[in-house]
């Protein structure tokens, strides 16, 4: 059972959330200028990462607001959580830290 | 002779608390203390039930959870415990337990048969015959081959006993309270931090319970775990829970926990304490202290009753007291099985230790032969002389080739009436591998022991046995090294206590010797005699070559292929040797072959226990409305909407169902009816950007929308496939009041929400949920006007009060919105009022309403009315994969707006083409006929499935206001149909699932006018 951080109320249980799939998919600013191709894409492609993965939580048991989050889906941590709108942390730095030799 | 292998004045157990028991239905006689496994040991009973597969005699093996074979039904009737493990079932008088796997008696077992047909029931047996033929699955496989296999039955009554939850959180968590734990635990809450120490006996200690010997800091070990003990109790910052088993460890230090909290004192229905109680807990930190597992040799014949572990053996003595046999011999590849010889010699017992290696590398042997014990170096047992009547007579003896493979000259025979086997230690590393922990192979120590933290998300240690330290000494530094260590990282000072030291001459391991397999007169696999590497499951090391030679080599495979660990014991003492066994048959070393993964939970939990009080009327919370209790008073009958109770129909006495849905659908068309609607999804949509948030989500235009009027609006995904729909209102020029299906309302507001905050965060439009604010009387038929009228000054005229138009102002004296919008077709009003109004709104609304005969309907009456007008229910006429168009919708969808959720795919190719499923009208040719809902709709009928599929029924009513040459009441029915719109007026066949083919003719899904019967 996770611990999430949520970026309004802090450390509750995961039981308190739910998922919401992969973050920064923006909605196409023209959707009727895409090709089907492209449409579809934004409707059904998803990078599925095997590390790290951003994506999107809503804390639905507690202040009902969504935010993003930076999990790793080998090991199921999450690395750090962040309100929409704002940039995905680089990580890329923390990570090489990390890697033993 | 009662109780004749119960030793004088030895053991923890109270004689002055002599308890009566009984098994297979004889009386026995044991002691407050015992287990029933040393209770039975004690009257000489080591039969305990049949093997699954071959149903040979297996007895008991071990002294705690590990133990494969000794499992039983425990009492019976809402009470009863299947797979109950006799080794840690506490004696209580009048205690009842029986036999599992066999019939009609353990002594005489009809399914032993299976015994002898075992070159039938190989590894893989299930897999190779639970094929076709498909007819034999259910009578011959299942009935006859499960019953004979199954294990214990399931309860047929209800749990008659109370379980709960119980939340917990602390600093340092310490799971086992044998002396690593302790020490941790000692060590930890001398720094201040709260700690919890678990242990899963009735008292803690662990293995020394067993053993004999040895003191800590100077005063013998059981003492200084009793002051040890004492001091955690004084400490109000530590929680001390002993019975309790810890079962799974899940992310983010999240264990749950076991605790058996009046199992020990048998079935006490009124006990206001509960029989389990399971604990959920959050730790900062975790330290295992689990321990060690003996594991068994692997030899011919090495599942008698009466074989045990050596070290379960001395565990027996020492705690309860019980040596189970006046002649033991000890098979060892190492050191530490010297021990149970030793004592037993000094207890009296003819002891014999037969050891796999050569003399020069037994560290034991002098001590041993100073105690009296016979040392046989370099030797293995090769058969077991066993009878069911009388148990164990002898054993044979060879001694071993240089290589261990073969044997050298022949069988010496030795009496006994006890084996003690050990072939070595496996740490108990399940939780730390349940917590994403690696393991680490230590070939001088022949096991896996916990290798560097994995991840940092379950911070632990794991110290004692279950981290490979099998000493005293060792145990109870590293306990007190992880306890104080864990308690830093929690940010507590460093302790001042300092570690305690040991006094103890115990072997260990010595030099271990891998013989994974100890040869006999037969290759493996030859000759009646079996070599089981894993008891439960009845896998021997001839299924382990098979598999390997079939190419079921991988560990993953060879688990599934012979079950391998996979019995309610998990594989305890066993999965070691399987994994060695297999690495043997590829011919590499034990790390290469991988470990399979071990997962929650550790030990068998209760279902009881899993359940906890979320059970009857505490098992999901309901959602009445507020006119609720009058429905009850009247008579409805209930229906489940999400968790909302609503009225399904009102029978009046002796009336069936569909005679009630009947007479409830006939009066709203005759006259006037009643429905409470209150339980319509409510959202309230205020603030400058409202209109354009509406006209995102919905696919029609809002803009013009006047204040007061009301509109019909679907929902869709971005897929463009519609997901729920409703009314909403224009209330104010920011001001909206929107409705949405009843079982949708929460999935509504969060689709708006979800927008709102992620996509368009600068919108300024606040929704908030009414849903439970507002009681709603839905009022429908001709006379519903007339009712309104009596109660209300607003003029209700159709110029001031028009269709698709909401008014304020008082009904009944309350105030209220009332919005003149339909649900059958049928002139309609829907009185909403605040909630705390709506039983009297209500009940006003019946006595206005008596001289028009008024009638109260429910939601199948609804939905019978909606369909005669062919009014969706999205998700029942919809399922995700249909668009507004596929409705005949076209109408909803704006042509205009430049935009809106899902509009995009409408275009798409497959949403776009021809051939898509539509939804259509049916009339049965017998008007008499109600289809089933979800019936095919096929191109051609054939003798049998398959045939071509064009669509399904999704609505399906008997009506009784349809139009039918004339007259009314008929069936009728809405689907899902190809090309639906292009086959009006054609007739399709229906294919039922009881065989039987109906025919029906495509209508547009209007049933009030005799058009669409044309
Ligand atoms: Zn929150």
């Amino acid at each position: 059972m996770l611990m999430i951080d949520c970026p309004w109320c802090g450390r509750r249980d995961q039981s308190e959330f739910s998922c919401k799939g992969e973050a920064h998919i923006a909605r196409p600013v023209d959707p009727f200028a895409l090709s089907d191709k492209e449409w579809g894409d934004y409707i059904y492609t998803r990078s599925n990462p095997k590390g790290e993965h951003a994506e999107r939580w809503l804390h639905s048991q507690g202040c009902r607001r969504w935010f993003n989050a930076l999990r790793n889906t080998v090991s199921d941590e999450f690395i750090v959580t962040y309100k929409p709108g704002e940039a995905r942390p680089d990580t890329s730095a923390a990570a090489s830290a990390e890697v033993s030799p | 002779m009662s109780q004749r292998y119960r030793l004088a004045g030895a053991g923890r157990v109270d004689r002055s608390s002599p308890l009566s028991f009984e098994f297979n239905g004889k009386q026995y006689q044991g002691y407050r203390g015992d287990t029933l496994s040393s209770a039975l040991l004690a009257n000489g009973v080591h039969l305990i039930g049949r093997s699954f597969k071959y149903h040979r005699p297996r007895g008991i093996m071990a002294s705690g959870w590990e133990d494969p074979n000794a499992q039983v039904q425990l009492e019976s009737g809402g009470h009863t415990l299947p797979n109950t493990q006799a080794t840690v079932t506490e004696l209580y008088p009048h205690l009842r337990a029986t036999s599992q796997n066999c019939w009609p008696s353990v002594e005489h077992d009809v399914g032993a048969v299976n015994s002898a047909l075992s070159r039938f029931f190989v590894a893989g047996f299930y897999y190779k015959t639970f094929k076709w033929p498909r007819k034999a699955w259910e009578p011959l496989y299942e009935r006859v081959i499960r019953r004979a296999a199954g294990m214990g039955k399931a309860p047929a009554e209800e749990d008659p006993d109370r379980y709960e939850h119980q939340y917990a959180h602390c600093e340092v968590l310490v799971v086992g309270g044998g002396v690593a734990g302790l020490a941790a635990a000692r060590a930890a809450a001398d720094s201040g931090v709260r700690v919890m120490l678990l242990d899963e006996q009735n008292e803690y200690g662990g293995a020394l319970l067993g053993s004999s010997g040895e003191s800590i800091d100077g005063m013998d070990a059981l003492d200084w775990v009793a002051s040890t003990v004492a001091a955690l109790r004084e400490n109000p910052k530590v929680t001390l829970l002993t019975r309790t088993q810890a079962s799974g460890y899940y992310d983010y230090n999240y264990l749950v926990a076991t605790e058996r909290v009046t199992d020990h004192v048998g079935p006490q229905p009124t006990a206001d304490q509960p029989r389990q109680r399971l604990w959920k807990i959050r730790a900062q930190q975790v330290v295992l202290a689990c321990g060690a597992i003996e594991r068994p040799q692997v030899f011919a014949d090495n599942d008698r009753p009466g074989i045990l572990l050596a070290s379960a053996i001395r565990h027996y003595q020492h705690r309860y007291g019980v040596l189970p046999g006046k002649a033991l011999v000890v098979l060892t590849n190492n050191d530490s099985a010297y021990h149970t010889a030793i004592d037993a010699a000094a207890a009296g017992v003819h002891a014999t230790v037969v050891d796999v290696r050569p003399a020069e590398d037994i560290g034991a042997a002098d001590r041993a032969r100073k105690a009296g014990v016979v040392v046989l170096e370099n030797s293995a047992i090769t058969g077991v002389d066993y009878r069911v009547k009388r148990g164990i007579r002898s054993v044979a003896v060879h001694r071993l080739s240089p290589d261990g493979e073969s044997l050298v000259g022949g069988a010496m025979h030795i009496d006994c009436d006890l084996i003690g086997t050990s072939g070595g230690w496996s740490p108990t590393v399940h939780l730390h591998t349940q917590a994403r922990g690696k393991l680490h192979w230590l070939d001088e120590h022949l096991c896996y022991v916990p290798a560097q933290l994995g991840g940092n998300s379950n911070p632990r240690r794991s110290a004692g046995g279950c981290n490979g330290a099998l000493g005293l000494a060792e145990a109870l530094a590293q306990g007190h090294a992880a306890g104080s260590d864990a308690a830093r990282d929690c940010g507590a000072t460093t302790a001042s206590v300092s570690a305690p030291a040991a006094q103890s001459n115990d072997f260990t391991l010595g030099k271990i010797r891998p013989l994974w397999v100890l040869p006999c007169e037969h290759p493996v696999g030859m000759g009646k005699k079996k070599h089981f590497h894993e008891y439960q499951n009845d896998a021997t090391v001839a299924d382990v070559q098979l598999a390997h030679r079939e190419g079921f080599s991988s560990i993953e495979h060879l688990k599934r292929y012979t079950n391998t660990g996979r019995g309610t014991d998990q594989g305890k003492l066993t999965n070691v040797n399987g994994i060695a066994l297999m690495a043997q048959a590829r011919r590499q070393n034990v790390p290469d072959v991988g470990f399979t993964t071990f997962r929650p939970p550790y030990t068998p939990l209760a279902f009881g226990a899993v359940i906890g009080q979320n059970t009857h009327d505490t098992f999901i919370p309901a959602r009445p409305t507020a006119m609720h209790p009058w429905h009850v008073e009247h008579g409805a009958v209930f229906e489940d909407v999400g968790d909302w109770k609503r009225p399904w129909y009102f029978p009046h006495s002796g009336e069936s169902m569909h005679d009630a849905v009947q007479r409830e659908c006939k009066a709203v068309r005759a006259s006037v009816g009643v429905l409470d609607a209150s339980t319509l999804g409510k959202i309230d949509i205020s603030g400058p950007d409202a209109v354009r948030l509406l006209e995102m989500v919905y696919t029609n235009a809002w803009q013009k929308l006047a204040i007061g009027q009301c509109r019909y609006g679907v929902m869709c995904n971005e897929h463009g496939m519609v997901f729920d729909d409703g009314v909403t209102t224009r209330l104010g020029e920011q001001h909206f009041h929107m409705t949405t299906t009843s079982g949708g309302a929460a999935r509504v507001l969060e689709w708006l929400e979800e927008w709102l905050q992620t996509e368009w965060p600068d919108w300024q439009v606040f929704c908030t949920s009414v849903t439970e604010q507002w009681a709603v009387v839905s009022l429908n038929g001709p006379r519903a006007r007339d009712v309104l009228a009596k109660l209300t000054d607003i003029d209700l005229d159709e110029e001031s009060f028009g269709f698709m138009r909401m008014r304020e102002g008082q009904v009944a004296g309350v105030e209220a919105r009332i919005f003149r919008i339909s649900f059958t077709g049928d002139l309609a009003y829907e009185i909403n009022v605040p909630a705390r109004y709506g039983r009297y709104v209500w009940e006003q609304v019946m006595e206005a309403g008596a001289e028009f005969d008024i009638t109260p309907y429910g939601t199948e009456a609804m939905h019978v009315l909606r369909a005669e007008r062919g009014f969706i229910i999205t998700g029942q006429d919809t399922d995700g994969t249909v668009t507004p168009m596929d409705l005949d919708m076209d109408w909803i969808v704006s042509k205009k707006k430049p935009d809106c959720l899902g509009k995009r795919s409408w275009t798409r190719s497959d949403t776009a083409r021809e051939g898509r499923k539509q939804l259509v009208g049916l009339l049965t040719q017998d008007p008499e006929e109600v289809l089933p809902e979800g019936a095919h709709i096929v191109s051609k009928v054939l003798p049998k499935p398959p045939m071509e599929m064009l669509g399904h029924v999704t609505s399906s009513y008997y009506s009784p206001n349809a139009v039918h040459n004339g007259s009314t009441g008929r069936s009728i029915a809405m689907a899902l149909l190809k090309d639906g719109f292009a086959r009006l007026g054609d007739t399709v066949d229906l294919a039922l699932i009881d065989g039987r083919h109906v025919r029906a003719k495509v209508v547009k899904p209007n049933f009030l006018e005799e058009a669409g019967d044309a």
